[in-house]
C-alpha cells in the first residue's frame, strides 16, 4: 500500500497560492483559483479563467440541468470536481456559420439524433464535437474548464477573481 | 546565419571517453561531471546533469518557444526555422561587460547536433527525461548509451488523445504503468454511452489517469485542440531544467499538488516575483519573463498554448502586449 498523497482540489477543500512579488505587478500573472471562481458562480456562467488572444479557458459550475448549447468548433470539457453527464445531440443541419467563435445557447432543441452521453468525473476530459448539441447534467455541484473561443456566453470578471495586490 | 558545418566532433578523449564538437563558433567539451561551453568571447561550466536534462527537452521540444535557457548564462532562441545559440546574451552582466555571443544556424542542422551530443554524453541507465530519483546518475567517464530513453517523441494529438486514429491513451499493456507518486490517483475512465454511427464522435478519457501514466517530466504533450489552442499537459517533479523565456503569454493550470515558480525578468534575469501554484490555480506567464519551476512531489501541470505563428512577431513589435489581460 503506497503512502503517497495526490492533492486535488474541490469545491468544498482547495488552497490557493500567490504571487509573490519581488519586482512585479501582481495583475501581470491572472491569478485566480477554478474552485474559487466556481465557489461564488452561478450554474453554468461560463467565466473566463484564462484568455491568449481569442482563446479562452472557461469555468464553469455545473450544478442542475443547463441549456443546450452548441459551437461551429470542438470544445473540450475538463471536470476538476464532481461528475457530469453531458448529453451530445446532432442537429439535421448546422446552426452556426462555420467562422463563428464560442458557444451559444439554445431556447429549445432543433430536430435531429441523439449522439450518446458521457458520464465524466474528477480528471475525464470530454470531446464536445463542433456542430453537435450539448448539454450538463450535474445532480450535485460540480466543477469543470471549458478549452474553447471567447463568444457571446464568455464572461470576463478578472478583477473580481484575480490577485490584484 | 552560420555557414560552417553543423558540427564537428573530435576522436573519443583518451581518458573521459567523450568527444569534444565544435557547432559555428562554439566549442563544447566533457568530464566525469561538468560540461565546459567556450565561445570567442568567453568559457562556462555546468554540471553534467544540469546541460544534459536541458539538452534533452530542446530536442524533445523542437527549440520550443522562444527562449530555452540552460542556465544563466548559455542557451537557444527559437526563430522557427533558425535558432539562435548564445552565451551570455540574457544575462545583464556578460552584456554589460560585452563578453555575450550569439550565432544563428538553420535549425535542422543544429537540431541533429544536439542530437549527437545528446546521444555521446548519455551513459547507459541515464534517463535525462526522468526524476533524478527514477534514474541512474549521469556522471562518471563514458559508459555505453541510452537512446531508448533520449530518442522518445513527443506526443502530440491531432484532436484529442484516444480519438480513433489519434494518440493512444496510457496503459500498462502499452508500457506506460502507474508511476510511484501517483500510486494513489483513480484510473477510473469515464462512461461512454454512444448510440449506433457515433462511436468515433462521443469520446473522453481520463486526463488524470493518463498523467499519473507518463514516464517523463517536465514535458508538455498535446492532449486537445481548438485551432490553435493547444493544451498541453505533464508530470512535473524536481526542477524543470530549464528556465524558458516565451516569446508568448502561457498559462499554467495546476491539476494536482504544487509548484512553485521563480520568474525573472526575460532579458536581464532579474528576480520579479515568485509564483506558487496550488491545485485548481490557473495563471499566466507573461511574455517578457523567464519562469523555472520546482515540484517537491510529481505533480500533474496543464500547460496552455497559443500555437498561432503570428504572436511573437506581434509581441515583438509591441503591436500586441506582454500580458494576456488588462483590468
Amino acid at each position: 500500500m503506497s503512502d503517497v498523497k495526490t492533492i486535488f482540489g474541490s469545491l468544498q477543500s482547495f488552497h490557493k497560492g500567490g504571487v509573490e512579488v519581488i519586482d512585479d505587478d501582481p495583475r501581470n500573472y491572472v491569478f485566480s483559483n477554478v474552485f474559487d471562481v466556481a465557489a461564488k458562480a452561478k450554474a453554468f456562467e461560463r467565466i473566463a479563467v484564462g484568455k491568449n488572444f481569442e482563446y479562452v479557458v472557461e469555468c464553469v459550475r455545473a450544478e442542475g440541468t443547463s441549456p443546450w448549447y452548441t459551437c461551429a468548433h470542438d470544445e473540450f470539457a475538463l471536470v476538476l470536481d464532481g461528475k457530469v453527464e453531458i448529453r451530445l445531440f446532432k442537429p439535421d443541419r448546422a446552426l452556426l456559420a462555420p467562422d463563428r467563435s464560442g458557444a451559444v445557447a439554445l431556447t429549445e432543441r432543433p430536430t435531429g439524433r441523439a449522439m450518446g452521453r458521457i458520464l465524466a468525473g474528477r480528471g475525464h476530459l470530454a470531446l464536445l464535437p463542433k456542430n453537435a448539441l450539448y448539454q450538463f447534467h450535474a445532480e450535485a455541484p460540480s466543477v469543470m474548464t471549458i478549452q474553447t473561443i471567447q463568444g457571446p456566453l464568455t464572461i470576463e470578471r478578472w478583477a473580481e477573481i484575480c490577485q490584484t495586490a | 546565419m552560420s555557414a560552417k558545418p553543423a558540427i564537428t566532433a573530435s576522436e573519443p578523449d583518451n581518458y573521459y571517453g567523450y568527444r569534444s564538437f565544435h557547432i559555428g563558433g562554439f566549442a563544447f567539451r566533457r568530464d566525469e561531471y561538468f560540461v565546459h561551453v567556450a565561445w570567442p568571447k568567453g568559457n562556462h561550466t555546468l554540471s553534467a546533469e544540469v546541460f544534459l536534462r536541458a539538452l534533452q527537452r530542446d530536442v524533445a521540444w523542437n527549440f520550443f518557444y522562444g527562449t530555452v535557457n540552460f542556465d544563466g548564462v548559455f542557451g537557444t532562441l527559437n526563430h522557427y526555422g533558425t535558432v539562435d545559440m548564445f552565451a551570455g546574451r540574457f544575462n545583464d552582466a556578460y552584456v554589460k561587460a560585452g563578453l555575450d555571443y550569439s550565432e544563428t544556424f538553420a535549425a535542422g542542422p543544429l537540431m541533429a547536433s544536439f542530437k549527437t551530443i545528446l546521444d555521446d554524453w548519455t551513459n547507459r541507465g541515464y534517463d535525462p527525461f526522468a526524476a533524478p530519483e527514477e534514474t541512474a546518475r549521469p556522471y562518471g567517464r563514458k559508459n555505453g548509451e541510452n537512446r531508448a530513453a533520449i530518442e522518445r517523441l513527443r506526443v502530440t494529438a491531432e484532436r484529442m488523445v484516444g480519438l480513433p486514429g489519434d494518440t493512444p491513451r496510457r496503459s500498462d499493456t502499452n508500457g506506460y504503468p502507474v508511476n510511484r507518486h501517483f500510486a494513489d490517483v483513480p484510473q477510473d475512465e469515464p462512461e461512454i454511452h454512444p448510440e449506433p454511427g457515433f462511436e468515433g464522435e462521443v469520446s473522453a478519457f481520463s486526463l488524470f489517469a493518463y498523467l499519473s501514466r507518463s514516464d517523463v517530466t517536465w514535458n508538455p504533450s498535446v492532449c486537445s485542440v481548438v485551432k490553435e489552442s493547444l493544451y498541453c499537459p505533464t508530470s512535473e517533479e524536481f526542477i524543470l531544467p530549464v528556465e524558458h523565456g516565451n516569446d508568448r503569454v502561457e498559462w499554467f493550470m495546476q491539476l494536482s499538488d504544487e509548484i512553485i515558480w521563480e520568474v525573472k525578468h526575460k532579458d536581464t534575469g532579474a528576480p520579479r516575483a515568485r509564483v506558487v501554484m496550488k491545485a485548481g490555480d490557473i495563471c499566466a506567464m507573461p511574455a517578457d519573463i523567464r519562469h523555472q519551476g520546482f515540484s517537491a512531489k510529481r505533480s500533474m501541470l496543464l500547460v496552455w498554448e497559443n500555437n498561432s505563428a503570428q504572436i511573437p512577431d506581434l509581441i515583438a513589435s509591441g503591436k500586441a502586449p506582454v500580458v494576456p489581460v488588462r483590468f
